[in-house]
């Protein structure tokens, strides 16, 4: 790799969020990448405290006793949403990246139509699954919710 | 060393298997009071009973899944978490020593998960 | 907005010496607007009225040559492809291209992108080396083989596609879109036969794996050339490859002058062909 010249002009991690004046690809690829460090963040604990049932009753209820309580309940819900989108962009990201829905190479004619218009219709199914998921979470979560038996 | 190739081809299959899995588990563990499946909660209240876990523990099926659930979704996880860190142009001793917590903590987590699971089937089955 | 009744357009521009200033800064030029004015020509006033040093770089003012790669109101835009009415707004801010290093002004210092490119060998790679040095022929290529890469191949290396993708925000060895999207083109020229060759760079960390389709890089490619589109096919045949699905192909074969066949009256006579 050459070195460069001059002043440096990266945009940093600012660059990764855009904003404003992108697409709405852009906002999908940032929301993605939040999503995923919440829920690998989530999930590493999540083993953690699971594993003890493991260890018997006394164990689990213990476990699980640590993290119950309004907060963790939100916790959760928020877990759940992240799941919801990263799933279903996810699903539309496997597709898109293995070279499905972006369309075949052809002349290009001004006003151009690029791969990001064909994989639209795409995005915007990834975007109500995972908004139907979220209902039927919001539902479970804070309407028609069970407590644990105590 | 392993090329992102191959990693990122096994990152995508991997989704898919999470996609799979983990959807199956958020149905038993957080949609259950919309799509109730009734052998999976068969003590009924709340999925994380003790009856219901010990339950679904007494089954094969779920220390099975729940191992692939978890090698999928740790490999999964943490590549994406090193392709994330490695873009923020990480010096070559930081994306050496990365890789290699990386990888131990992924390791270690799904050895200990991996004994959890199969550990909870043989005490439900002593029950 | 109507630009009918504008007679006066404010140009805030980033300055940058490297022999004075220890970081750029923006200044602001009032200059005469007139229907039609590209945000180049601006430039040009700018220039000859106000800031006798700005420099920056342009050549053919046709959305040719593409050296007039710059930041235009937030976005990666050709000046001369530009028209500022069409920014909707009488104040034009225009930077270097960012994910660049500044030479000095509005000038990127492009060389890693263009290094990068070399390195992945963007020509026609072939094992019958006394043919490419000494050619007897041109190589048979059908249109449908044609359109494989035709798109990719408008690519004029603005480097706008770089200055708008995320992962070349924070990434100097992710090779970016324009790179890639060459090495794509020629991978996917039915004369070609370099894929193994490219192959020893693209499966890597410089190869298309941190592309997570922001989408950025087609949408402000000034060409149409779609590095995007590229890049997720490159990324399915690398997989392809890996599980040997790949499908094997021979590079196309010189085109024979066909035999013993007699031309229909009325029919011209073919051009000279371009290679003797």
């Amino acid at each position: 790799m050459l070195t460069a010249k001059g002043y440096p002009n990266r945009l940093g991690v600012g660059g990764w969020l855009g904003g404003g004046r992108w697409g709405m690809e852009r906002y999908l690829y940032t929301l993605h990448r939040l999503t995923g460090l919440g829920l690998i963040f989530y999930f590493l604990l999540h083993i953690l405290v699971t594993s003890a049932r493991a260890f018997g009753e006394a164990a689990w209820v213990a476990s699980m006793g640590r993290v119950t309580g309004p907060l963790f309940t939100v916790g959760e819900y928020l877990v759940f949403l992240a799941f919801a989108f990263h799933a279903a962009n996810g699903l539309r990201l496997a597709f898109i990246e293995l070279g499905w829905g972006v369309g075949k190479p052809f002349e290009p004619v001004y006003p151009y139509k690029t791969s990001v218009d064909f994989q639209r219709p795409l995005a915007i199914v990834a975007l109500l699954l995972a908004a139907l998921l979220a209902a039927a979470g919001t539902l479970d979560f804070f309407v028609l919710h069970k407590g644990v038996t105590p | 060393m392993i090329r992102d190739a191959k990693l990122w081809t096994w990152h995508v299959l991997a989704g898919l298997v999470i996609f799979v899995f983990l959807g199956l588990h958020m149905l038993i563990m957080h949609l259950d009071d919309v799509v109730n499946i009734a052998s999976l909660n068969p003590a009924g209240g709340h999925p994380i009973d003790w009856a219901n876990v010990v339950a679904r523990g007494k089954m094969i099926f779920f220390p099975v899944t729940y191992t692939v659930l978890l090698g999928a979704a740790l490999f999964h996880g943490l590549y994406g978490l090193k392709n994330i860190l490695f873009e923020l142009n990480l010096g070559d001793g930081v994306k050496r020593a990365t890789t290699v917590v990386l990888a131990l903590l992924g390791l270690g987590l799904f050895v200990y998960g991996t004994w959890a699971a199969f550990a909870s089937l043989a005490l439900a089955r002593s029950l | 907005m109507d630009f009918a009744n504008v007679k006066e357009v404010t140009y805030r521009v980033r300055r940058f010496d490297p022999d004075k200033d220890r970081a750029p800064h923006w200044e602001e030029y009032r200059i005469p607007y007139a229907p039609g004015m590209t945000v180049l020509d601006g430039l040009w006033l700018v220039k000859e009225l106000h800031a006798p040093t700005l420099a920056w770089r342009s050549s053919c003012r046709m959305g040719v040559c593409g050296s007039c790669g710059m930041l235009i109101n937030g976005s990666p835009r050709l000046g001369c492809n530009t028209q500022i009415c069409e920014l909707e707004t009488t104040t034009v801010a225009v930077g270097p291209l960012p994910n660049f290093n500044i030479i000095k002004d509005l000038v990127p210092d492009l060389m890693p992108m263009l290094e990068t490119h070399r390195q992945l060998l963007p020509f026609i790679v072939r094992d019958d080396h006394e043919e490419m040095e000494k050619p007897s022929g041109e190589f048979w290529q059908s249109p449908e083989e044609l359109e494989h890469y035709l798109q990719f191949s408008y690519c004029i290396k603005c480097g706008c596609c770089m200055a708008a993708c995320p992962t070349c925000a924070t990434d100097p060895v992710y090779s970016g879109p324009m790179p890639l999207a060459q090495a794509h083109r020629y991978n996917s020229d039915s004369r070609d036969n370099g894929f193994t060759h490219r192959r020893q760079v693209l499966e890597g960390e410089r190869g298309p794996w941190r592309c997570h389709f922001a989408g950025e890089c087609s949408r402000v490619c000034p060409k149409g050339v779609d590095p995007a589109k590229a890049i997720q096919l490159m990324k399915r045949e690398l997989v392809a490859d890996y599980f040997k699905l790949r499908e094997q192909r021979c590079p196309a074969r010189l085109a024979e002058t066909p035999k013993g066949v007699a031309r229909r009256e009325g029919i011209p006579e073919a051009p000279a062909p371009t290679v003797r």
